[in-house]
This record gives C-alpha cells, structure tokens and sequence, in this order.
C-alpha cells in the first residue's frame, strides 16, 4: 500500500464517520426550531417536551460530532501537509471562521438549551434553540467553502513559490459552487432529520405506547421530509449538476458512466462500468434521458470519458458511478416515500396505516447512506485532483509520513470509530426507548434549585 | 507588523485553549481521588458540563487559524508531530465521550471503567500538551525544506535527533500535569461547596508546591537545553515583567486560596499559564519552531507567514468573529455561575 493510498483512506474514512453526526444535528437543528416554535405559540407542554427530547439526541450527535470533527481540522495538517503549507492562506481561512464564527455559537448556546431552561425565560429558551440551529448551519457553510474551492477554485493568486493566496474574501464566500452545493447538501440534512424524527414517530404508533409523541413527530418529519425530499431533487441536485456538467465534464461522464460521447446520451439506471471495455455491462437505458437533464433539450452532445486523457480521468471510476447511482436512487426513493406518507396526513390516515410506518421505520437509514453516497460522488469526481485543475492529490499529502505510520494511526481510528459506534447506538437506543417523559439523570440538571 | 499581530493573536487562542480546557482537564483528573461519594463526583463533573465541549472549541478555532495565518507551521508541524497529535485526538474522543456516557448511563461497574477512562485521558492530555511546547521550546530536526518526523522516542536525550519524548519534554509534561490539576482544583473550590470544596482547598497546597519545584526545573532546564531563550529578554530587560508576573501568580494562588478567596486564587491561576505561556512563546520570538538542525532552518515568522491580503482580510473578521465569541462565553458563564452542586450542597 503507498502512502499516498493510505493517507486518502484515512481522511476518508474519518470524514464519512465524522459526518454520519453532523448531518443529523443540522437536519434536527432546524426541526427543533419548528417543535419550539409550535410550542411558545400554542404554549404546548407536548411540544416542549418533545423538543426537550430531540434536544438530547441533538446533544449526544453534537458530542459525537465534536469528538470526530477535531481530527478532521487536524488531518489537514497531518495527513495533508504539503496540500496545506500551498493552500492554507485560502482555505485555512473559512476552517478558521467555522470555529471562530459557528462552533463558539453552537456550543455556548447548546450548553444553555440543554442545561440552562430553568435559568431562562420561555422566549429566550426558544432563542437558544434558534442560535444552536444557526451555528450548525453556518458551520455546514464554511466547510462547504472550504470544498468548493478544492473543487472550483476562485478568487486566488498565486506566489511565486506556489502558493495560493485569497484575492477576494467575498468571492471565495460566494463561489457559486459553494452556494449550490451548500443547498442541495443541507437539504441532504433535513432529509436526515426528517427521515429519523418520522422513523421514532412511527415506531411508536406501531408499538402504540408515547403516541400522542408519535404523532408529533410524524407530523414533523413527514412534512419536513416531503419539503426537502423535492427540493433536494429540483432545484438544487438539478442544478448542481449542470454546474458540475458545465465546470467538471469529466466527473459527470464518469458518474453517468458515459464511455463516449454521445448526442441524444441517454441515462444509465443500472449496470456495471467496465474499465477494460470502455463499456457499462447489463444497462438499463433510458434514452435522451441525460442529454435533456444537463442540457435541456434530447439532442444535445453529451461528452463522454474519450474526451479526456487517461491521466484525467477519476481515479476510482467504478465507486464513483456507484455512489452517484446509489445517492439517485435512494432519493428518488425518499420524494416516494414522503409524497405517500404526507398525502396520508392529509387525509389523516397516516397515524392507522401500518405499512407506510413501516416503510418510514425501516427507512431511517437510508439518508445516511444516500448523504454519503452524495459526498463520495463529489470527492471521487474531483480526482485526480486534490486542487481541481491546479494540483494533483498525489502531490499533496505528507511525504515524511510514512506509510508504516499512516497505517497505525488508520487501524487506531478503527478500532476507536468501532467502538463509538457501540456506544452510540447504546445510547440513542436508551434515550428512544425510554422516551421524551424521562427526566434526565441529576448530573444533567444540577443546577435545579441555586 | 502584521505577522506580530497573528504570532500573538495565535497565542491568545492557545493561551485560550489551556486556560479554558486547563481547568476541566484538571478536574478530570482531580475526579479520580478527590471525590468520595457517587454524588461527589456527579458535582465535580457537573461544574464542568456545559462548558468542557466549548472551551475545547478554543483549540479548533486556535488550530484554524495557526492554519491560515501561518501554513508551513501549521503543515510541518503537524505532520512532523504525527503520532503524538493522533494520539492527542484519541485521547480527546475517548474523554468527551467517556463524559458523555457516564451524564446518560445508570452503568454500575462500567461507571469505574469510565471514571478511569476519563480521568486518565484528562492527565494524558496535560501531560501532551506539556511535551508539546517543550517539543518547540527544544527545537525539532527541521530539514530545509522545512519538514521533519518525530519518532515517540529515541534514547531519551534532547539533541540533534531526539525523539518527542525525552528528559527535559517529559519535565515539560509534569509541569503542564502539576498547572492542570491545580487549575482544576482552584475551578473546584469555586464551583462545589461543603467537604468536597474544603478537600479540593486542601490539595492545592501540595498541588503549589509540586508546581512550584517543577516551575523552578523547567526554567532552569530550558535555559540549559536553549540558552538563547534569555536573549530577547536581555534584548528587552522589560520583559523580565513575564517571569516576574509568573512568580506574583504563584504567589496570588497561595495567597488568595488560604484567604478563601477562590476566584481570585484562580484567576491568578489563569494568569500563571497565561505569563508562562507568553513567557515561552518570547522565548522563541520571532522563531516559531527552532531547528535542532541548524538556525538556518528554523520556520521564523517571516519564512511562514500567509500574505498581506489574506491576513488584512483576516484580521477584520477574526476581530468581529472573536468578540462574539467572548460575548457568548461570557454570557455562558454567567448563566452557569454559581455552585454547580447547589441540590445536593445542603450540608
């Protein structure tokens, strides 16, 4: 194994563990704002208690996320160096706004909503619900930011030891790749959110204890979930992928699995690409389909992988086109499930029809996979490039350490992630078992009666 | 100028971080001997749950911006200190997780293992961070393109090629474990009253004296392993103001905590890190890691810093951002000020 494999292992898979926290405590961030919000209006203890209780699974996927987050910052420098020492002077700018601007918001005002309700007013209480819900959200901005320069980089000069400097703050803010990515990925949360706030709802109804809870919840997620489960779809995966059409047209003909070019390039549903052929085995074609979606009309040329040198080509095609297949098609599953579900609260038979709670249960996984199936398409449709278009990721990590080294530290983030993922699944488990009427344990309120 | 600027204004987030996070990782490990009873310790750990998460926020925001202000910094020394900062990030998760666990979890028996876990990770932790500044105040094998590795050890001797651990880093660990732990204890004294708050009153005395020797050694070994740390205070003889601050800390701890004046023996307590920090980073001003190899490859200030443009734009919001963030701090700490075993203090 060459370092250099090593050292984009670890990365990934301390960033797609990592990530599996935040994308929850965006989506329910935000869901929290609308229990609170339902609550001070309608002066609900229901509704209180609810946001109490998704409070506390906020706060045990905050700490988790915290935990795993601190190694990512970290592994810029570590893994990444030489990547680093080039490009720190633009993006090390929005990785330090993140903490600067986001975290000391997130967590100050979490410690205050989940320790702090006795201590405030009702309106301030809500308050803090809204901060944690705009710090987790501005966090997801400056690390988008971030992103999207690797992947279209603006807004930079360059020194004449190769280094990238920041020619204008506001452009590197408001690279129209960050903003688009930023949409269609915090959609990607509140799909999550949704997905997981209406799967505890339905595990409720069906084991009929806490459902006036399950209720709120459903009602929550599903219209939540119908929302960002369309707006994932159109507008913002719709035009991110134009963009990534018009700006990487080599990652979109390896993501469709479009050997040639094509006029009229119909869509591949399924099937496997072959690298040695130049062809997808079994497809399943829809015709016109992608010359229409990127362009707009069924006639459009569509470029294919011929178009560019090998050299340029994403280096691990097959995965790619896989988690691009897998993201679409769990999403198209999520818009299905969710139009059901809410058409069923509508006609208020959502609560008594057991199969689509079931549907909803069994689902709750599903956005975690679609989401990082989501960033695997945008990472691996970056390759060869670390920079795209500027430098190769191969140039880019830390060349003194080792591959022996890199190793160690891998295998220890295993074995470490393998058992947060015990523990975590013991306590979520604990906190949606024995619902939102426990009072928590007395270390959590130990400032009752001062 | 502007790399004055961001050489101190990354020292403030450092100074931050350790006066911050200081204080709950001495309690994490003060938790282990220090309380008698389960509601004992529930009250040492509750002084410290609503901020532990946002105080280690100061080293992610110090961290971000070592990394813009200063790239060859941030990318050689995180990648020569490899094996010592990943093992920092373990210990990070395991501590704020075996936290976590224990505020969620009735756990019988597991509840020691965690206790354990916490407590240990928090003296680990210190004592990293201790080996860490001796680390820079010694000087690393710098190549000249400005990268190196460090192995975890070597034959224990400070030297050319010495490993991150050696006599004089592990003296620099101590210190850091002996100023934690008696931050925390100070942080105690405030926060939790009656039996517990009287015995973590009592500790700080052996706790001072402990810190006061190791104080006294490291001094002394610096200006062994790196005479030129003096220089710049014979340069400036005003600055000779750090050790001297250093030393009326010391002073204002023992004072003011046999007075019963908890917040002013740990304010001064913070002022001890604070003037020892400052006290190292001036050392090695404008040097912001020397080189065991030669000073012709030392990473300075000005082989270092990022451009102009990008520190004049990231002055404005770092000024903006940070006086936020010590509004919410501040707020934070006044909601939460008080005894934090106040249900259970009754006696």
């Amino acid at each position: 194994m060459t370092s250099e494999l090593i050292h984009r292992l670890q990365f990934a898979f301390t960033v797609t563990y990592h990530y599996l926290f935040p994308q929850l405590t965006m989506g329910l961030g935000l869901l929290i704002v609308v229990l609170k919000t339902v609550a001070l209006r309608t002066n609900s203890e229901q509704w209180n208690q609810a946001a109490r209780f998704w409070g506390r699974i906020f706060g045990i996927n905050f700490v988790f996320g915290v935990v795993t987050g601190i190694p990512m910052e970290f592994e810029f420098g570590t893994n990444w160096a030489r990547f680093s020492q080039l490009s720190g002077g633009v993006i090390g700018q929005p990785l330090a706004m993140e903490g600067v601007f986001s975290f000391f918001l997130e967590s100050a005002f979490l410690g205050l909503f989940l320790y702090g309700e006795k201590r405030l007013s009702r309106v301030m209480h809500w308050f803090s619900a809204v901060m944690v819900f705009v710090g987790s959200w501005i966090s997801g901005f400056f690390i988008i930011v971030t992103d999207a320069w690797m992947q279209h980089p603006v807004a930079y000069s360059r020194m004449p030891d190769g280094r990238f400097e920041v020619l204008s703050f506001w452009h590197l803010l408001l690279n129209p790749w960050a903003l688009l990515q930023y949409a269609h990925n915090m959609m990607g949360a509140v799909v999550t959110g949704s997905f997981v706030m209406a799967a505890v709802g339905a595990f409720y109804l069906l084991e009929q204890r806490r459902e006036e809870y399950g209720r709120i919840f459903l009602q929550t997620g599903v219209v939540a979930g119908l929302i960002s489960t369309i707006l994932i779809i159109f507008p913002t995966g719709d035009m991110h992928g134009k963009y990534v059409a018009r700006h990487q047209p080599a990652a979109i003909a390896a993501m469709e699995g479009l050997f040639k070019s094509t006029t009229g390039a119909g869509i591949v549903l399924m099937g496997q690409p072959n690298e040695e052929t130049g062809e997808i085995d079994n497809p399943i074609v829809v015709n016109d389909v992608l010359s229409f979606l990127i362009y707009g009309t069924t006639k459009a040329e569509v470029k294919g992988l011929d178009q560019f040198p090998r050299d340029q080509w994403p280096t691990a095609l097959p995965l790619l086109f896989y988690a691009y297949h897998i993201m679409a098609g769990l999403g198209t599953w999520f818009a299905l499930v969710m139009a059901v579900a809410a058409f069923l609260l509508w006609r208020k038979r959502l609560y008594s029809s057991r199969w689509i709670l079931w549907a909803l249960l069994l689902s709750f996984p599903l956005p975690y996979i679609a989401n990082t199936a989501g960033w695997m398409t945008a990472e691996l449709g970056r390759q060869p490039w670390l920079i795209y278009g500027l430098m190769r990721t191969g140039d880019g990590y830390s060349s003194l350490v080792s591959a022996g080294n890199g190793l160690f530290t891998l295998l220890g983030f295993m074995g470490l992630y393998a058992l947060l993922s015990v523990l975590f699944v013991v306590l979520i488990y604990r906190e949606i078992s024995h619902g939102p009427e426990v009072k928590t344990p007395a270390v959590e309120t130990p400032v009752a009666a001062s | 100028m502007m790399g004055f600027v961001w050489f101190w204004l990354v020292a403030v987030m450092i100074v931050g971080y350790v006066v911050l996070d200081g204080f709950d990782l001495g309690v994490g490990v003060l938790h282990l001997f220090l309380a008698h009873t389960e509601s004992e310790k529930r009250a040492m750990l509750a002084s410290i749950g609503p901020v532990w998460d946002g105080n280690e926020v100061w080293l992610l925001a110090g961290g971000g911006t070592l990394y813009f202000a200063f790239p060859l910094l941030y990318a050689s020394a995180f990648s020569g200190f490899y094996l010592p900062l990943m093992i920092v990030l373990w210990l990070l998760v395991l501590r704020g997780v075996s936290l976590e666990l224990r505020n969620h979890l009735e756990l019988g028996v597991w509840r020691t293992l965690l206790d354990g876990v916490f407590g240990l990770a928090s003296a680990l932790l210190a004592i990293f961070y201790g080996a860490a500044l001796a680390n820079v105040l010694r000087g690393v094998p710098l190549q000249p393109d400005g990268y190196f590795f460090l192995p975890l050890w070597t034959n224990w001797r400070p030297g050319v090629d010495p490993g991150i651990l050696d006599w004089y880093t592990v003296i620099g660990g101590l210190v850091a474990l002996a100023a934690l732990t008696l931050h925390g204890a100070l942080w105690l004294t405030i926060k939790v009253s009656g039996n517990l708050a009287e015995r973590a009153r009592r500790i700080v005395t052996p706790l001072w004296l402990a810190l006061l020797a190791l104080t006294v050694i490291s001094l002394i070994t610096t200006i062994a392993v790196r005479p030129a740390s003096l220089d710049n205070y014979f340069h400036y003889p005003v600055t000779f103001i750090i050790p001297v601050g250093v030393v009326a800390s010391l002073v204002g701890i023992w004072f003011w905590n046999h007075n019963s004046q908890p917040v002013k023996a740990f304010l001064a307590s913070c002022f001890y890190l604070f003037f020892m920090l400052a006290g190292a980073c001036w050392g090695v001003y404008p040097t912001l890691l020397p080189a065991t190899t030669g000073a012709a490859n030392d990473i300075t200030l000005t082989r270092a810093i990022s451009g102009p443009h990008t520190l004049a734009v990231g002055l404005a919001w770092w000024i903006f951002g940070m006086a936020l963030a010590v509004a919410y701090v501040v707020f934070v700490y006044s909601r939460f000020r008080g005894k934090a075993d106040a249900p259970a203090g009754g006696h």
